[in-house]
């Protein structure tokens, strides 16, 4: 570009008025654009980090989720029995046959008609073991044989009756909090976990719903997975639990970049034409300039590669505001419904570097694409015309 | 050989459903060295001569050489590095450009020459000292008087050291001190740096700076000589 960029700088600033305006509008779709990936980065990373690939997941051969899940007693002993299941310190099988169940409960300052539906998950007590991730920040894990519960910690923001001490109902009983854990940021934080055994007759169940293991030798997952769907007395698919619960964020997370993508295309059409209206007002405002600079021997397409910098540099001006704005929502928690387990799922907004990075390159195509015709229009104007 | 060469130059443009004509087989040539004034009343065609040698515009029909190049012919991606090399422009007004020191107006066409950057700022400096405007470097366009304003545009005008130098107007918009400066300065880079320059004006007083004057009436040149004070 021979055309020097101070030009364009000092040009920019000569407006500060519309040029404030311009990249206002390019700064909020660069926003809602971060905004709305953020939350599906953020809820994919809540499902991918609920699982780990040393860890194997078994349920009924054909059921989708935990939910459409059931294992009876039978196959949950043999599945325990099984060699490629890791021994504890103990010798005792780091195995956990766990009841998936769903309750309704008021939100936490809302009134009693919003409720969402809570994970309850009944665990044996290696769960505590198998999860490698999971913390117990306050309290001590619950005792097998009592009515007792560990809250997630994000659950634990969202719903009321669930600070350590405090007795949450459900089942028609009273269930003694006495823990809070987190486990990495993942979904196990939207959840309430107690002794599966005590759950089963609350809940009216005979067996569970899903079994998790850590494996004996996690490179050779694809053996165990043979050999447990190959026994015709259990019935069952095995999945490495990492890529199970990735999987189960695919629907949601997806719907939720489709939807960042359509809103953020609407929105950019506006900002685009408010950069085409600035940079079309520039370019009428300064024919004079461009007929000068046309005259010295500049050619036509450093004229329009100058106007087009010009609105590409007002546009990175938007971009950086837009980050300015959204970088405060990084780490919020929200929550919504996960569609593949219909449970209320709690998760953070998370903005990456890479999401800042196509924020600004984002910004950086609405003010070329802007400023494409404006500036081909000043490139391309007669220059006896635009003396005059 | 004359450096400009206009021969049987038609020029004309269509006004709503009207065709105006503005140039009928025009000749002329333009010797190299020489100061040439374009005089004529408004619409006589004077600028667009000025802009056919130019090569901003574009003859109907017939041919405007200069320096040896057939400009009328070139292509616009032609005519913008051969501009940059061969022609310097000084208009009656908004020469400069308001965002940018009379330095960086001057350097502007050397941007387009393979000039160092130490090249470069010895031109501007001898440039803007021909012009007398050394103290006024850093100032920008809003920062000068109307005169000094069109001075740092003869400097740009002369600092690629172009074939010719072309000026439309340049004293059209000052007062009579600083016009009698600017021309001044112009009969300056004829005699002693050998300029060849064609200034359009209406002002008589500026016209008789010139070595030639060059009257346009309805289209057809009518020449006199030896006009220089």
């Amino acid at each position: 570009m021979k055309i020097p960029l101070i030009y364009n700088l000092r040009s920019v600033m000569q407006r500060p008025t519309s040029t404030a305006f311009t990249a206002i509008g390019i700064g909020l779709v660069v926003a809602v654009f971060i905004g709305m990936l953020a939350l599906a980065n953020g809820f994919r990373a809540a499902l991918t980090r609920t699982g780990s690939d040393r860890n194997a997941l078994v349920l009924r051969r054909g059921a989708d989720s935990e939910l459409s899940s059931g294992l009876d007693r039978e196959a949950v002993s043999i599945l325990a029995a099984s060699p490629h299941v890791a021994a504890g310190p103990d010798g005792r099988p780091l195995f956990s046959a766990e009841s998936y169940l769903l309750i309704p409960l008021s939100r936490r300052g809302a009134d009693t008609n919003t409720v969402a539906n809570v994970v309850v998950r009944g665990v044996a007590a290696a769960a505590w073991q198998v999860r490698q991730n999971l913390v117990i920040t306050e309290g001590q894990a619950p005792v097998p044989g009592r009515n007792e519960v560990c809250v997630g910690r994000t659950m634990a923001l969202k719903f009321p009756n669930t600070d350590v001490g405090q007795a949450l109902r459900f089942g028609g009983r009273d269930w003694a909090v006495v823990c809070h854990f987190t486990a990495g940021g993942s979904s196990f934080e939207s959840e309430v976990w107690g002794d599966a055994e005590q759950f089963q007759p609350v809940f009216r169940r005979q067996g569970f719903s899903s079994a998790s293991f850590r494996l004996a030798d996690p490179a050779a997952f694809e053996e165990a997975e043979r050999a447990l769907e190959g026994d015709q007395r259990l019935q069952v698919d095995v999945y490495r639990e990492a890529a199970f619960y990735a999987e189960q964020s695919e629907v949601l997370g997806r719907i939720l970049e489709i939807l960042a993508f359509l809103i953020t295309s609407i929105m950019a059409v506006g900002a685009i034409f408010g950069a085409v209206n600035t940079m079309y007002a520039a370019v009428a405002a300064r024919a004079p300039e461009i007929a000068v600079l046309l005259t010295l021997g500049f050619h036509p397409r450093s004229v329009l590669l100058s106007f087009l910098v010009e609105s590409a540099l007002i546009a990175l001006v938007g971009g950086v505001l837009g980050i300015l704005l959204v970088l405060p929502v990084n780490g919020m928690v929200t929550s919504t419904t996960n569609w593949a387990s219909f449970s209320e799922i709690a998760f953070s907004f998370r903005i990456t570097p890479a999401l800042l990075l196509s924020g600004v390159v984002f910004a950086a195509v609405m003010g070329t694409l802007g400023g494409f015709f404006p500036a081909w229009r000043a490139a391309r104007r007669p220059v006896v015309q635009a003396l005059r | 050989m004359p450096l400009v060469e206009i021969r049987a130059v038609d020029k004309a443009f269509q006004r709503d459903s009207e065709r105006v004509e503005i140039f009928n087989a025009l000749n002329l040539d333009i010797e190299e060295g020489s100061f040439t004034a374009l005089m004529g009343p408004s619409g006589s065609g004077k600028s667009t001569l000025l802009n056919l040698v130019a090569g901003l515009d574009r003859p109907t029909s017939g041919s405007v050489r200069v320096a040896g190049a057939e400009v009328s012919a070139m292509s616009p991606n032609q005519l913008a590095p051969w501009r940059a090399r061969h022609i310097g422009f000084v208009f009656q007004q908004l020469n400069l450009l308001p965002v940018l020191t009379a330095w960086q107006n001057v350097e502007l066409p050397l941007l387009l020459t393979n000039l160092s950057r130490k090249e470069r700022d010895e031109r501007i400096r001898l440039a803007l000292g021909v012009v007398g405007l050394e103290d006024r470097m850093k100032h920008f366009p809003r920062q000068l008087s109307g005169g000094q304003e069109q001075r740092v545009a003869i400097a740009r005008a002369i600092v690629a050291d172009p074939t010719l130098v072309l000026l439309d107007e340049p004293t059209g918009q000052l007062d009579a001190k600083s016009s009698q400066d600017v021309l001044a300065l112009l009969r300056r880079l004829n005699d002693e740096f050998r300029k060849t320059i064609i200034m359009v004006t209406h002002d008589a007083h500026a016209a008789a700076s010139a070595r030639t004057v060059l009257h346009l009436e309805k289209g057809q040149l009518i020449e006199r000589q030896g006009a220089m004070a």
